[in-house]
């Protein structure tokens, strides 16, 4: 019985996804943008819960970030097809995590080159085949390691990549979100597209360093930009406050535990007592909040 | 397919994974772990000496922390002598095993763990005069982004080999003082795809601690990969005077990470810390 409605499952999964492009808006000229909802990744969504999109230069595509799952990568690899014909010359991950790099394997054969941090490789790697072995308990995807595909150009400080006539500068970020965490900035429109750097409505979530990520922060938001795209919630032209509410939650976090810290509590304690005030604020507060304190707590407890 | 039936399959197929591991199953213990580390024991799971404190959801499935909790005293005529933990559906389960004596005050711990996947989590208690109880957690693993290796490996190599320990400043003499003991190091896995193996080739790990409090065994620990990235422990022992507390401990590196045959032996570190009221 288990084994029919799985086969079943994976058939109807193919009618269920039979390809459509996918949705994308134009939020500036030539920058393409797909905004999701904010949604826990399970195996009803696939895990397509991250903002992606492209940048369309006069002679070919740069797509920033390739999806959650490899359907959602085809589904993006149609929608540039439809709206520009023109070639994919770069497949740039913004970081390690599966809803940014599950649709990687639709670009393979475009000849496109894959970009991202100097470090990603080496996430990739890291936690490549864990992510492989839960695809399907959590996501319900069926991957293999051809899905996983590095960067074969990678960034150590920053690079700008031409997509004839149109300039995009990519910059390698200290550990913060993750510690393979990339930007991408488009000169012509003023856009800095920020990924995971910048969660709006989504509480932040923190799999790099909080430290880190705040003296990111306070690099970022020294600056005005036209347009600022985050990895979860809606792009902004309000910049820098739309960081604000990001900034309280991660600065809340770094105060409440080191006093606790001060005070002997321990880390059990600290996850059940620190930043609850800030629940009202996120969506998905009760999925990520104590993950990240836990690992706000393990890198503050080696400070002095 | 008419469309009113697919949000009915599309249910169940959400629901069948769900129920199939509503709860944890004892497979892994009964059929590998019991027989190769207590061949011929009996253990009993009715009024267990210890207690086993574990999150229901391992919100970061790289730091989940588990506390031991001893029911009796340490006495020099009954005390728990050893205690293992081990996490049955990790790729190697076993966390560790933990020698206590009757100067430990306590046989109570606490650490952080690796937890790979929706698993029973045990510990089993052996007491001075041979016998066994064992106590188990169900704990649903974190789906989301995260994965069991640490966050920032760089910072961690930088501080590898610094060392803290934290005492309650509650000392009185003769009676049970919590420690935390604090290493700082990456506590490698080796567990990477293959054909990326040129970044992190083999586990990297510690491997063995031991604390005296003025030379007198406290805790012995033998532990592995599934002990989170910067090892943490909190535990006690009896300061029946002021003095020094003194950690030692090694790490090593196996080729594969998950047999224990061919591996090579690393650093040795130790740390002292002065303890008085």
């Amino acid at each position: 019985m288990k084994i029919l409605l799985s086969c079943l499952a994976i058939i109807l999964c193919h009618c269920a996804w039979a390809l459509e492009p996918l949705p994308v808006n134009p939020i500036a000229p030539g920058v393409y943008l797909h905004q999701a909802e904010q949604h826990w990744p399970d195996r009803g969504n696939h895990g397509e819960i991250a903002n992606i999109g492209f940048i369309v230069g006069e002679r070919c595509i740069a797509v920033i970030d390739s999806g959650g799952s490899p359907q959602q990568g085809l589904a993006l690899r149609l929608a540039i097809k439809n709206i520009t014909g023109k070639p994919v010359c770069y497949v740039i991950n913004t970081h390690v995590h599966p809803d940014h790099i599950y649709g990687n394997l639709a670009f393979k054969d475009s000849g496109a080159q894959y970009v991202g941090h100097y470090k990603l490789p080496r996430a990739m790697a890291a936690r490549g085949e864990f992510y492989i072995n839960r695809a399907d308990e959590l996501l319900a995807l069926h991957l293999t390691p051809e899905h996983i595909i590095p960067p074969g150009l990678v960034v150590k400080d920053s690079m700008t990549l031409n997509l004839g006539g149109r300039e995009i500068l990519l910059t390698a970020h200290g550990s913060a979100h993750t510690d393979n965490d990339l930007s991408v900035y488009d000169k012509q429109t003023d856009t800095l597209w920020l990924a995971d750097l910048f969660f709006r409505e989504h509480i932040p979530v923190i799999d790099g360093s909080l430290k880190g990520w705040l003296t990111e922060l306070d690099k970022l938001e020294n600056r005005h930009y036209h347009w600022v795209i985050p990895g979860h919630g809606k792009p902004t032209q309000d910049w820098p406050a739309a960081l604000q509410p990001q900034k309280r939650y991660l600065q809340l976090l770094a105060s409440q535990i080191r006093t606790l810290l001060q005070q002997g509590k321990t880390l059990e304690q600290a996850v059940a007592e620190v930043g609850q005030s800030e629940k009202p604020n996120w969506a998905l507060f009760d999925e990520f909040h104590r993950k990240n304190v836990t690992q706000a707590y393990a890198e503050l407890e080696w400070e002095d | 397919m008419p469309k009113s039936l697919k949000p009915i399959i599309l249910l169940l197929t959400l629901a069948l994974p769900l129920a199939v591991r509503a709860e944890g199953d004892d497979e892994t213990w009964n059929n590998v772990i019991k027989t190769q580390y207590f061949p011929g024991k009996t253990i009993s799971e009715t009024d267990p000496l210890i207690e086993l404190e574990a999150p229901y959801r391992a919100e970061d499935p790289a730091i989940v922390p588990l506390k031991v909790s001893a029911k009796i005293p340490q006495t020099p005529q009954k005390y728990i002598k050893k205690i293992w933990m081990f996490v049955d559906k990790n790729p190697l389960p076993f966390i560790g095993e933990f020698e206590f004596f009757p100067q430990s005050g306590k046989a109570d711990l606490a650490l952080r763990v690796r937890v790979n996947t929706y698993s029973n989590i045990r510990a089993i208690a052996e007491t001075n005069d041979g016998q066994y109880s064992m106590v188990k957690k169900f704990v649903k693993a974190s789906g989301g982004c995260s994965a069991p290796v640490g966050a920032d490996l760089d910072e961690a190599m930088k501080r590898q080999g610094k060392v803290k320990f934290r005492i309650d400043n509650s000392f009185k003499t003769g009676e049970p003082l919590q420690t935390q003991l604090m290493i700082s190091h990456p506590n490698l896995t080796g567990m990477q795809m293959d054909q990326m193996t040129r970044y992190i080739r083999k586990s990297n790990f510690i491997d063995h601690i031991s604390v005296k409090f003025n030379d007198k065994p406290v805790l012995n620990a033998d532990i592995d990969i599934a002990i989170s990235a910067d090892p943490n422990f909190r535990f006690y022992f009896v300061p029946d005077r002021p003095g020094e507390l003194s950690a030692e401990f090694s790490d090593k590196s196996c080729e594969s990470p998950v047999k224990r045959e061919a591996c090579t032996p690393g650093k040795h570190y130790t740390e002292r810390y002065a303890v008085a009221p």
